[in-house]
């Protein structure tokens, strides 16, 4: 493909017509809080910008998060994004493998020099000097310091880049760390999610497109546009929450009702994600919509949060582990001191006489 | 999201822990001490024990005449806080499922709205108790550390959860996790300060009922 054209020119070739593209502009706009205006300038920006390069590494990761940007919905997106940008190296949409493969990855960072975003899903072990996961002879760590040193900006998707995931989890065998914990001299922007959103990706990369510049961020590196509200302050059951209607069970007049699922472990009070408002599969439903509560896998250590179905109010672990321990503590620290009392007063009693 | 993690992990299990040695030391060492035989003559009104224990217990849930004006606004100030706490603590579906998760209990709740309508009572109240100790002299004067800082232990939780149910100025992490800690403290205090008339409110009125009615006191 002749990357010297604009990504308009580029499209108009192969019949995107102008109103599909405004669509997606607008939509991009819109699904990032961004103002109507914005649409025209995510337009402009991308009509004018040339293919951005996008390297794509996979470490410890199922691959989930490649399925769900595959999954983008709005029509045609599929297209458009992978027009938008050269996916120069992804290990499962390339066509190449072995050395080929490695060789792309090469030339794409010598010929875009800090320019090119590097997409990152899974985290990387550091445990016994990173073996438990390498590729093409090259351990995890090895491949992400020699990519990212030349890159623009780096995309973190997925819970295990952002934050570990379940490599991560407890006891983490592998001494899996997020990506942040590596990068530290490069803008780092983390799309979290197990998978993310497929439009938090795709929104944030047509930012990134569109304005050349990082959208804002939380305190946690995330796009605010899509991890600015908790599921909860956008739960379409919240009304039940409010009125004390809970479902009991997955199984009950409450659950067939669409009542809250805070008793059955629903972590949405705390899980920061677009989930209630974008939804997934092109808008149909979401984990609460189709009966279950959210799992928090947008959050940090969401594996070990004390149970997806343990309510949020419980207390995590056991906390009566040391009540035996602690009454009987308690009563023979108690008995002692009255003893003690006893034979004082006894003392004085017969020191009295 | 941390805060939250050692708010529901270890601080709870270390609070609880305590709370329970707490509780079980001051019961045992108190049931333990020696009570001095009283070999006085009964007076000729003195009832059986049991019944001069519950009548001294019924008696003290309403003021006597003699006190009603000085102490009318306190007694029902203090049953509004008390009885909101109760509300508040046992009918809120997030508490009961605490409770049901600990001791396997459960029952139901009442709507957050009324919940939180009910908290803000109770915060007033709680505030007018405050204020009432703060400006009596003689209650200011005879005031220790304890009764200060088992109004703030008390005070914590009531107002955290509300933040906390409002979402009032952090994420609702954060605000959950000080909420849960406010707890905490709570139940590492409770044992060791005024606050364990939880639990000896009627063994402390049924002794001194008993007690009265041995001198004979006519009440």
């Amino acid at each position: 493909m002749n990357d010297k054209k604009t990504l308009g020119e580029m499209l108009t070739e192969r019949g995107v017509s102008r109103r599909t593209f405004l669509k997606y502009a607008s939509y991009t706009a819109s699904i990032m809080a961004l103002p109507p205006t914005a649409a025209t300038a995510i337009a402009q920006g991308i009509a004018n910008a040339r293919r951005q390069s996008v390297i794509w590494l996979s470490f410890q990761e199922c691959t989930g998060c490649t399925e769900s940007i595959t999954r983008a919905h709005t029509p045609s997106i599929e297209d458009l994004i992978f027009d938008f940008i050269s996916l120069d190296y992804h290990h499962t949409l390339q066509n190449a493998s072995g050395h080929a493969a490695e060789e792309a990855r090469m030339q794409a960072m010598q010929e875009n020099a800090g320019k090119y975003i590097v997409v990152v899903d899974g985290s990387v072990p550091l445990k016994d000097d990173g073996v438990y996961s390498t590729i093409a002879g090259i351990t995890n760590l090895q491949m992400l310091e020699e990519t990212v040193k030349d890159a623009y900006a780096v995309i973190a998707v997925g819970s295990c880049a952002t934050f570990g995931g379940i490599p991560g989890a407890n006891p983490n065998p592998t001494g899996a760390v997020p990506i942040t914990d590596i990068v530290t001299d490069k803008p780092v922007i983390n799309i979290s999610g197990c998978p993310p959103i497929p439009e938090a990706m795709t929104g944030t990369i047509s930012y990134l497109l569109s304005f050349g510049s990082i959208p804002e961020l939380d305190h946690l590196n995330r796009p605010k546009a899509f991890f600015g509200e908790a599921i909860h302050d956008r739960c379409y059951r919240r009304p039940f929450y409010e009125r004390g209607m809970f479902a009991k069970s997955f199984d009950d007049e409450g659950a067939r009702q669409g009542w809250c699922l805070f008793e059955v472990g629903c972590k949405g009070p705390v899980t920061y994600n677009a989930c209630a408002t974008l939804k997934w599969n092109g808008g149909t439903s979401f984990p609460i919509q189709s009966g279950h509560g959210c799992l928090g896998c947008s959050e940090p250590g969401f594996w070990d949060l004390g149970g997806f179905y343990k309510p949020l109010s419980t207390a995590k672990g056991d906390p009566l582990k040391w009540a035996g321990g602690a009454a009987v503590a308690g009563a023979a620290v108690g008995a002692a001191s009255a003893i003690m009392a006893r034979s004082k007063r006894n003392r004085i009693l017969k020191e009295g006489k | 999201m941390e805060l939250l993690e050692f708010a529901r992990g270890p601080a709870l299990t270390f609070a609880i822990t305590v709370f329970i040695a707490g509780v079980v030391f001051r019961i045992v060492s108190l049931f333990l001490l020696w009570r001095t035989s009283d070999s006085s003559a009964g007076s000729a009104r003195e009832r059986p024990v049991i019944v001069a224990a519950i009548r001294e217990i019924i008696r003290r849930l309403w003021p006597q005449s003699a006190y009603k004006q000085r102490t009318m606004f306190m007694l029902i100030n203090g049953y509004v806080f008390h009885i909101g706490l109760a509300i508040i603590v046992f009918f809120l579906l997030p508490h009961i499922v605490f409770i049901k998760d600990l001791v396997g209990l459960s029952w139901p709740s009442l709507p957050n709205n009324v919940i939180y309508a009910v908290s803000i009572i109770t915060l007033v109240s709680l505030i007018a108790a405050l204020v009432m100790r703060m400006s009596n002299p003689a209650q200011r004067i005879i005031s220790t550390f304890d009764d200060w800082f088992s109004w703030l232990v008390t005070f914590l939780p009531v107002i955290t959860g509300v933040i906390a149910t409002s979402h009032l100025g952090a994420r609702y992490e954060t605000l959950l996790g000080l909420h849960i800690l406010s707890v905490a403290l709570l139940l590492v205090y409770l044992p060791f300060g005024k606050l364990m008339h939880w639990f000896l409110v009627f063994v402390t009125r049924s002794q001194t009922g008993a007690h009265l009615s041995h001198r004979g006191a006519q009440l």
